[in-house]
């Protein structure tokens, strides 16, 4: 039943498996384990930035394509919700509208871009996917009338998702509000989601995907038209992190460019699938986890440090609650340098050593 | 004789000012086996990218059963019945020897946009995989990447996977270049195995005249691009033109 739901795809290693099972159990009782607006909220992000990273390995890591437009994609689902929500009242028919048309438009314009530029090489479509992100969020920007411009848009989500909604008294000492419905919606959607693309990866279409990044011109010459597999792979990925966009403006009620549609945002993307392990899929897990850990509580972990040491010399100053972004830095060349593969990579190549030498 | 299969005509790709391939006009029929040979540089190779389309032509028609496939894409032509082994081993290296093989099932099969079913599961698939990679001898090493795999194993898979694919159209690019003397006769013996069946059409560009006595039903030679030769291999290679200025020092070799 587990193999099954996992579409086979075990995780192959012993420590991986805990801590894959770990972060499952952390997010399924986050509300309850971690009481707390702020834990919950970082538990919800963490969700979502698994469909998200996981939906950019399926192009990157399975695909061989690389996108700088993935944030765009994501901002998409985005802003269908909120632009729905807006224009045709709260509900969950303008929630569904509004991230089915967002990941509809996010997947024609994969398709459009893709078409164009996957025929010729793979360097161009990142070229251009940089070119047309970078445009959209100046169009964004500059819309206001549509979009807030840069304000963004706060919006009403369906009662039902709100802390104002109740629908019994407490549970272990959790209020059973709308906000816990809303974090397990995004949870079970998120859930889905990720299986389904652990699926797709072990789907034949999956297996044509690995031979295309593996070798593109062979696939071709064993039958298999290259520009329309990466064109499929492509559409989907953007349907997929424009639905994981729906669940981030569901959960905060909120659209804004910088939120949603800035730059940084790839670039956590891209550190989240390196540092995760590329073409997995459970690197996106760990990546996404461990990297939204890092930025909501690495700066107050080293506020404590920097108190730990208050009076050494240098060191409280590199403690500092403001050099956060520097360990993170640091933190991130470190595992480059240590886990090339990413860490799930690197787990996995633990266990074939051990194996090899059992023979 | 046997129905046509394959034609060119007036086949021409130039390079620059290079005229690589120089306006071939032949025609290959159902059960024959022709051996292309001639000189390096004389454009076997490139005859071959022209007809399987990896290079696209600068003037003539590539014709598959009266069907002209000149501006198909690879894809297109490798489904129609082209069938392409590469001189250069050319798999896919970071997967499985099995899953090469299954893959060129599953392309036949036409399975590739499946999205949602397991690919474990098309146990079909996986079976004919199997046969093959018995019939090539190299059962025992399907779980191993292809990376890992010896240089005669690597070109037994490239031929390997040719036969998965069982195209209309059979072409070798020298499949025994660089093997060992007791691995070359496995893949000689595929070749014959194939030929015995008839029906299908196979091209061959080969050095070792050895091989060329052994499997060939006519021999045409290429130099500079441009056929030279077209014929009986007993005749072919007898011709004194054909020994000094065409084949040069590979036929003094053998």
């Amino acid at each position: 039943m587990i193999v099954k739901l996992l579409s086979g795809d075990t995780p192959r290693s012993p420590v991986l498996a805990v801590i894959l099972l770990a972060i499952l159990v952390a997010l399924a009782f986050a509300p309850f384990l971690f009481p707390g607006v702020r834990s919950v909220d970082t538990a919800a992000r963490i969700c979502i930035f698994i469909v998200l990273v996981a939906s950019y390995d399926l192009m990157l890591g399975y695909g061989g394509i690389v996108s700088f437009a993935h944030t765009m994609f994501f901002g998409m689902g985005a802003y269908g919700v909120a632009l729905a929500s807006t224009h045709m009242g709260r509900g969950f028919d303008a929630v569904a509208v509004g991230a089915l048309s967002g990941a509809l438009l996010a997947a024609a314009i994969a398709f459009l871009i893709g078409l164009f530029s996957l025929r010729v090489r793979a360097i161009f479509f990142a070229m251009i996917t940089l070119a047309v992100a970078s445009a959209v969020a100046v169009l964004v920007s500059q819309l206001s009338g549509l979009t807030g411009g840069e304000d963004g848009l706060s919006f009403q989500t369906p009662r039902a998702l709100t802390p104002a909604f109740r629908f019994g008294d407490e549970l272990f000492g959790v209020r059973l509000n709308g906000r816990l419905l809303a974090y397990y919606l995004i949870f079970g959607v998120s859930l889905i989601l990720f299986l389904l693309m652990l699926r797709v990866v072990n789907s034949p279409f999956g297996r044509v995907l690995q031979a295309i990044r593996e070798n593109d011109f062979r696939a071709e010459a064993i039958g298999y038209r290259v520009v329309g597999y990466r064109v499929t792979v492509t559409c989907l990925s953007a349907f997929i992190a424009a639905l994981a966009g729906a669940l981030y403006a569901i959960w905060l009620r909120y659209v804004g460019p910088d939120t949603v549609l800035s730059f940084d945002i790839m670039v956590d993307i891209l550190l989240m699938v390196v540092i995760g392990g590329m073409g997995t899929m459970y690197g996106a897990v760990i990546g996404a986890a461990l990297l939204v850990l890092a930025q909501n509580y690495l700066q107050a972990l080293m506020g404590m440090a920097a108190g730990a040491v208050a009076g050494l010399p240098v060191l409280p100053e590199l403690m500092n609650a403001d050099r956060w972004l520097l360990w993170l830095g640091v933190l991130f060349v470190l595992s480059i340098y240590f886990f090339p593969t990413g860490i799930v990579g690197r787990l996995r190549q633990r266990r074939q050593g051990r194996a090899a030498q059992g023979r | 004789m046997s129905r046509v299969i394959l034609e060119t005509h007036d086949l021409t790709v130039r390079f620059g000012g290079h005229v690589a391939v120089d306006a071939v006009t032949c025609a290959f029929r159902a059960g024959e086996l022709t051996a292309i040979v001639g000189p390096n540089g004389a454009g076997k190779t490139t005859y071959f990218n022209l007809i399987s389309g990896q290079i696209p032509v600068s003037a003539g028609r590539v014709v598959l059963n009266g069907r002209d496939i000149t501006r198909d894409s690879v894809a297109h032509r490798t489904r129609a019945g082209i069938g392409r082994a590469f001189q250069l081993t050319n798999l896919f290296p970071n997967l499985s020897v099995l899953e090469n093989v299954r893959l060129v099932i599953q392309s036949k099969a036409g399975l590739g946009y499946r999205l949602l079913s397991m690919a474990s599961g098309h146990s079909e698939v996986t079976d004919k995989a199997v046969a093959i990679l018995d019939r090539v001898r190299l059962y025992e090493k399907r779980a191993q990447l292809v990376s890992e795999l010896s240089h005669g194993d690597q070109r037994k898979l490239e031929v390997a996977l040719l036969i998965a694919l069982d195209p209309a159209v059979y072409m070798f690019d020298e499949p025994t270049a660089g093997m060992s003397v007791d691995e070359a006769p496995v893949v000689l013996d595929l070749i014959a195995d194939l030929k015995a069946q008839k029906d299908r059409t196979i091209l061959l560009v080969e050095h070792k005249m050895d091989v060329i006595a052994r499997l060939a039903d006519r021999i045409i030679v290429l130099h500079n691009g441009a056929l030279a030769a077209d014929g009986d291999p007993a005749e072919v290679i007898a011709s004194d033109v054909v020994q000094e200025a065409y084949m040069g020092k590979e036929l003094t070799d053998v």
